[in-house]
């Protein structure tokens, strides 16, 4: 039991702190998951870094995804903590989410089960931070975008309540940069936040409209990045599909 | 947010309160102001800091591309454990170099 100077301290210590350090993650030198959830599948998730807008390859861009949920009764917070909870539900059936086990909380890991046109791209992304009325995922090495995506809600002049994403990225290597330039990925990408928002209003009762701004906030390719490509989890996870059938016929080896 | 120069080559931004996306205007007014011809450090200040949120963190990754581009290079000081560990946690520490304070900050603005 602590002594009461003890106590003292770490009280004082606790009303010290800045208000929003209950809202960040700690750092984390590699990923972990304490417990993969039933149906996803785990790869270049466990043992990477976050890879954030500095790490990446491609150009850096900033993206903001609106929804305004006119005669919408739900407060912000109330919004955003329906986002926390149904966060697999508002995604396209192709890009299946899997929140850890423990909730959207900072430090979490969510697994993202996705197909890619027509290829599958198994990757996850961690929870940063989240307060009552926002949170950030930030992207691990080998996702197709390195940076973060910030899902909020918040009270616009006119007092409607406005469901937000925002996301500032890179490409993460330069197979990803030529996917997202000249493949349709960016498009790809804009419509699954796009959908994502339609699906939220629509779960409040609202067929919003959605209005995206975008910004290049760095034009420049960080070609020092371009080495990112040898985790690629696209690649990997073609691999890994591909060998899959090789996997279920070899026994398992013998103790 | 007050901006010093402490050289010809070194300008500081200090930072106070809170830092989301609502100050935006204001960090980039007070870039701007730090940036003239012969900037070649801004050194960022969070001696004053007391709250930032996820969109804070974002506008301090859009000034970085800014010094980037104005071929100028970031220092960050006065950062308490807790927000060394937000630069640690979104690897913003690998651009953005921490000083434990302006004295330091400033002679490695001129080194």
């Amino acid at each position: 039991m602590a002594s009461a100077p003890e106590q003292r301290a770490a009280h004082d210590a606790e009303l010290a702190a800045p208000r929003d350090t209950a809202y960040w993650a700690k750092p984390v030198g590699r990923l972990d998951i304490a417990q993969v959830p039933t149906g996803a599948i785990s790869l270049n998730v466990i043992g990477r870094r976050v890879a954030g807008p500095v790490q990446g390859f491609g150009q850096l861009w900033q993206k903001t995804y609106r929804v305004r949920l006119e005669g919408c009764a739900a407060t912000p917070a109330e919004v955003v903590q329906a986002w926390k909870e149904r966060l697999p539900r508002y995604q396209p059936t192709a890009n299946r989410f899997f929140p850890p086990v423990a909730g959207l909380a900072p430090g979490e890991v969510v697994l993202i089960n996705a197909v890619v046109q027509g290829m599958p791209a198994l990757t996850g992304v961690l929870v940063v931070y989240a307060d009552d009325e926002a949170f950030t995922l930030m992207t691990p090495e080998g996702h197709p975008e390195s940076g973060w995506v910030t899902f909020s809600a918040y009270r616009d002049e006119t007092a409607c309540v406005v469901a937000q994403v925002q996301s500032i990225a890179r490409a993460n290597d330069p197979v990803y940069e030529f996917g997202f330039c000249f493949m349709g990925g960016a498009t790809q990408q804009e419509k699954i936040w796009t959908h994502v928002l339609v699906s939220l209003a629509a779960d409040f009762d609202v067929q919003g409209r959605v209005t995206l701004q975008k910004t290049c906030v760095d034009p420049r390719r960080q070609l020092s990045e371009a080495k990112n490509v040898w985790q690629n989890a696209l690649i990997r996870s073609i691999v890994y599909t591909l060998l899959l059938p090789l996997r279920r016929r070899t026994p398992a080896p013998r103790p | 947010m007050d901006v010093r120069r402490v050289s010809d080559r070194a300008s500081v931004i200090d930072i106070r309160g809170e830092i989301t996306s609502a100050c935006e205007d204001a960090l980039m007014d007070a870039d701007v102001r730090a940036s003239t011809g012969q900037t070649r450090v801004i050194l960022l200040n969070f001696d004053g800091l007391e709250y930032m949120n996820s969109g804070g963190i974002g506008l301090l990754v859009t000034v970085l591309i800014r010094a980037n581009r104005n071929n100028q290079r970031l220092m960050a000081f006065g950062l308490s454990e807790h927000y060394r560990q937000i630069f640690e946690l979104t690897r913003l520490d690998e651009a953005i170099r921490m000083c434990s304070g302006e004295a330091e900050a400033t002679a490695a603005a001129h080194a």
